[in-house]
């Protein structure tokens, strides 16, 4: 067991530096009936207002706290968007005119009745405001100067909506349950408005929504409590608190978890996953996430930029044979840029390790002696796992790899300024539609050094992306769903032959549960996490 | 006249001197604070300058456009030359302005002033218990040095130096919280304790003291007391090393053997004249130990989810977030400052030849 003699002695030794330790009286308890006590890794969280963050904890939150027009069943997210605080919504002719009916009797936690008004408030504050993920919503052609006729609320239980164009309605409705277009209780918030900041100060640290939780407190790097909305739509969560504790560490999470102190762990390494399978107070949840690993070559580069090297490249990794060992639990393999479940999924995986084809592919490029290259990875565990495998891959063919690892802002700042050969790294959807990854993967309208168009990865690896621009663009103002969800299957068989790109693995979460808990919705690829259903 | 003005004018000088004398103490040690404290301010500003990470994306993240980029490039003055940052940070800083922290969207002195009362209290129980053991554990070893109290003394010592703290933190919390169940888990309080007391110091052990809550006191002592034996072993590893040989050198001296001779009794000679003259390079030897305790210790932290200044700091420095950086920087660099005064206040007590 994990107790040996040798480690009992050696805690003995500690023993004598502790020798006051047993006159304290231990205070445990389990978790009480109505609370839920989660252990996760919040320290990405900067703040809760919702037109403003942009981070993994925060969506969680979001989630939690807000609600959207239109939103997902947690706990069936196949069926795609569903009414929420819209009732219902017409599209008119043209495409770009949308009319969202709000539901009758829906009130904010603060009592306030959910109107028009506050939807108009909202989505408009996002836009004012500016903040970093207001771009999945100026995207539709919303700006500081139009708000006037493009998001409008006709009255208390109308509201208007209209685009600058034509765009696949799944596009605009997918965008409209991130958490950017949240609502707010524009009462409260405009009570709180401080030098016309609309009342981001204020809600930063404060909540005003009408989701199955109202913020209690929240202390950064240390915890986050959510209590329950008597008021929610959906009826009160039994869970009359949520306390969501910073633990960085996953083997002091998955303690709490066996104690019995916390009731889900969320941030498990695979070897203390493998560790809680015996007992039976615990049991696991797997699901997959949005977040792809891949590899890219910048097209800066005269070898790299060879086709024959680049389809050498996608031979010489060993996919399932990292799936299998170092990665089980984390990744699985997926070789296409959107993630599985979403919108287009494509599942094929034409790619294996076949060392013989790619020596010949590097001969009829002229490379039989391999060449060196340098890899740009962050220090983070599982890439550099990654970047090593890869390496001794490449080094059967021939390929010299040196790695070259730094901090997520060093790397990135090389990846951004096209100052690197080979990146190692991970991309994650910005929100809920294929359009998110088709836009940064396979777009590119403008190749050249001074277009800076520093969000787009084709632009960071020097990628032209011919064809690819025009039918994204064409994909993403297709009214007919099933239609669009074929454009960009077909739209993938082709990346994965040309692009510069090496989709590598999708992402799966486990999290560690008390046997009692259920309800516990991870949100799929799709989302975070939700706590509104949990009873135990 | 002229040679009664001179004896006037002596007089007058003697008679100021003794203030003078204090005041130009004063003011020498208050330069030497401030001239420090500048030099780290720059030294350290310098280094976030040529290190290779962009701040700005720190602040507005990977998938900002170019416009929001530009603009928090303005905002944070990176368009501005160097010593004209370095002028502006220096004036806000002057004006107890420590600019807010990018990572947490707070000014960073109300983020000091939430990291490091967490690390001050744990810090002072570690000092306190390694004081407490390791002293008499040096004199102890130094005395039969040797022989087996020595060996063990010194066996433990260096287990305690050479462990990682990340493996004595883990296993440390198996068997005391997992399975023994003795003391409380990560964190500073159970999660039910939380907000009951209102903060007044920041740190837990004091407030509920305040509050005269014994329950909340007695929980927050279980949570405390691990981290802090742990840290509190690596100090009193040093603190027993060091008490040793400078006790050993100590007894090797002639007027131990007077005093032997004269007949005193061997605690006496042992506690009393040896250790007293130990007393002052050993303050020198805790107090150092203590500052390096207060920077925080990130491993301790991350392990027991302890919300202290090491972990903060590193978040910062991983991130980019200079005015954090340099915030924590500079309370550092108060601490050594006022550790060593400390210590020059210490040495006047216990030596008698400065009273």
């Amino acid at each position: 067991m994990l107790f040996k003699k040798s480690i009992a002695a050696l805690s003995l030794t500690t023993a004598l530096v502790l020798p006051m330790i047993g006159a304290i009286p231990a205070a445990h308890a389990e978790t009480p009936p109505n609370m839920l006590v989660v252990a996760h890794r919040i320290d990405d969280l900067i703040s809760l207002d919702p037109q403003e963050m942009f981070e993994f904890s925060g969506t969680d939150y979001a989630n939690s706290v807000y609600q959207t027009l239109v939103d997902y069943d947690d706990r069936d997210f196949s069926k795609g968007f569903g009414p929420s605080i819209a009732e219902s919504w017409d599209i008119s002719e043209d495409g770009k005119t949308y009319t969202f009916k709000i539901a009758d009797g829906m009130k904010f936690a603060s009592g306030n009745p959910i109107t028009a008004k506050d939807v108009e408030f909202s989505l408009r504050r996002a836009i004012l405001l500016k903040k970093t993920p207001s771009f999945i919503l100026t995207q539709f052609g919303f700006t500081e100067d139009n708000l006037g006729e493009t998001l409008v609320a006709k009255d208390d239980s109308t509201f208007v909506l209209v685009t600058d164009k034509k765009y696949a309605p799944s596009f605009v409705l997918n965008c409209m349950t991130s958490a950017i277009a949240s609502i707010v209780d524009s009462k409260v918030v405009q009570e709180h408005e401080v030098d016309g900041d609309l009342g981001n100060a204020w809600l930063k640290v404060n909540s005003a929504g009408s989701g199955a939780f109202n913020l209690t407190s929240w202390k950064p790097n240390e915890s986050l409590t959510i209590s329950s909305n008597p008021n929610f739509s959906g009826g009160e969560p039994a869970m009359k608190r949520v306390i969501i504790r910073h633990i960085p560490e996953s083997a002091t999470q998955r303690l709490l978890l066996e104690k019995g102190d916390v009731d889900i762990a969320r941030n498990l390494t695979p070897e203390d996953v493998a560790g809680l399978a015996d007992d039976k107070h615990l049991k696991v949840q797997q699901d997959l996430r949005g977040r792809v690993m891949y590899l890219s070559m910048n097209q800066g580069d005269e070898t790299l930029s060879n086709p024959k090297v680049i389809e050498a490249i996608k031979y010489l990794i060993d996919y399932d044979g990292m799936a299998d060992s170092f990665l089980k639990g984390q990744y699985i393999v997926h070789q296409a840029f959107l993630p599985l479940s979403y919108l287009g999924e494509l599942k094929d995986k034409p790619f294996k390790l076949d060392i013989e084809k790619a020596k010949a592919l590097l001969a009829e490029a002229g490379y039989e002696d391999g060449f060196e290259v340098e890899f740009i990875v962050r220090t983070e565990q599982d890439r550099l796992d990654i970047a090593q495998a890869l390496q001794n891959n490449f080094a059967q063919a021939g390929i010299k790899v040196s790695i070259i690892q730094g901090t997520g802002k060093e790397i990135l700042g090389k990846y951004r300024a096209r100052d690197f050969q080979i990146y190692v790294g991970v991309w994650g959807p910005d929100y809920p539609d294929p359009q998110t990854n088709a836009d940064t993967f396979a777009s590119n309208p403008d190749n050249s050094l001074e277009a800076k168009l520093t969000g787009k990865l084709a632009w960071r690896n020097a990628w032209p992306a011919t064809g690819f621009t025009e039918r994204t663009e064409a994909a993403v103002q297709e009214s007919d769903t099933a239609k669009r969800a074929q454009m960009y299957v077909d739209m993938q068989k082709d990346f994965q032959k040309e692009a510069p790109f090496a989709i590598m693995f999708q992402k799966t979460e486990q999290n560690g549960l008390g046997a009692d808990v259920e309800g516990y919705s991870m949100g799929a690829a799709i989302t975070g996490s939700y706590y509104g259903n949990v009873t135990k | 006249m002229t040679s009664v003005d001179t004896t006037q004018g002596v007089r007058r000088r003697k008679a100021a001197s003794p203030f003078l004398r204090v005041a130009k103490r004063i003011g020498a040690s208050l330069f030497s604070v401030i001239a420090t404290l500048f030099g780290l301010l720059f030294v350290t500003f310098l280094i976030a300058r040529v290190m290779p990470i962009d701040p700005v994306l720190a602040v507005v993240g990977e998938r900002a456009s170019n416009e929001i980029y530009e603009a928090a490039y303005k905002q944070l003055g990176l368009d501005q030359p160097f010593i004209v940052q370095f002028f502006y940070y220096v004036r806000d800083v002057v004006t107890g302005n420590f600019g807010m922290s990018n990572l947490t969207a707070r000014p960073v002195l109300d983020d000091i002033a939430r990291v490091f009362p967490a690390t001050l209290e744990l810090a002072t129980l570690a000092t306190i218990i390694g004081v407490l053991f390791g002293i008499p554990a040096g004199v102890v070893s130094a005395v039969y040095e040797g022989r087996w109290p020595d060996q063990v003394i010194r066996f433990i010592g260096l287990f305690g130096y050479s462990m990682p703290i990340f493996w004595i933190g883990l296993i440390g919390l198996m068997v005391f919280y997992g399975k023994l169940g003795w003391v409380g888990g990560p964190g500073r309080l159970d999660i039910f304790y939380e907000d009951i007391i209102p903060s007044v110091t920041g740190m837990i052990l004091v407030d509920s003291l305040i509050a005269r809550d014994w329950t909340i006191f007695w929980n927050a002592v279980s949570h405390i007391i691990l981290p802090a034996s742990i840290l509190g072993y690596y100090s009193l590893a040093y603190i027993s090393r060091m008490t040793r040989s400078f006790m050993l050198e100590q007894l090797g001296q002639e007027y131990i053997t007077t005093a032997r001779v004269k007949g005193l009794s061997e605690t006496k000679v042992i506690w009393r004249h040896a250790l007293g003259n130990v007393m002052i390079p050993l303050i020198t030897v805790i107090v150092l130990s203590y500052a390096s305790l207060l920077e925080g210790s990130v491993l301790t932290e991350v392990i027991f989810a302890w919300p202290g200044l090491g972990n903060y700091i590193t978040n910062a420095l991983l991130s980019a977030d200079m005015n954090a950086v340099l915030g924590g920087t500079v309370i550092v660099g108060l601490v050594f400052v006022g550790l060593n005064l400390l210590s020059d206040f210490l040495y006047k007590i216990v030596d008698p030849r400065s009273r």
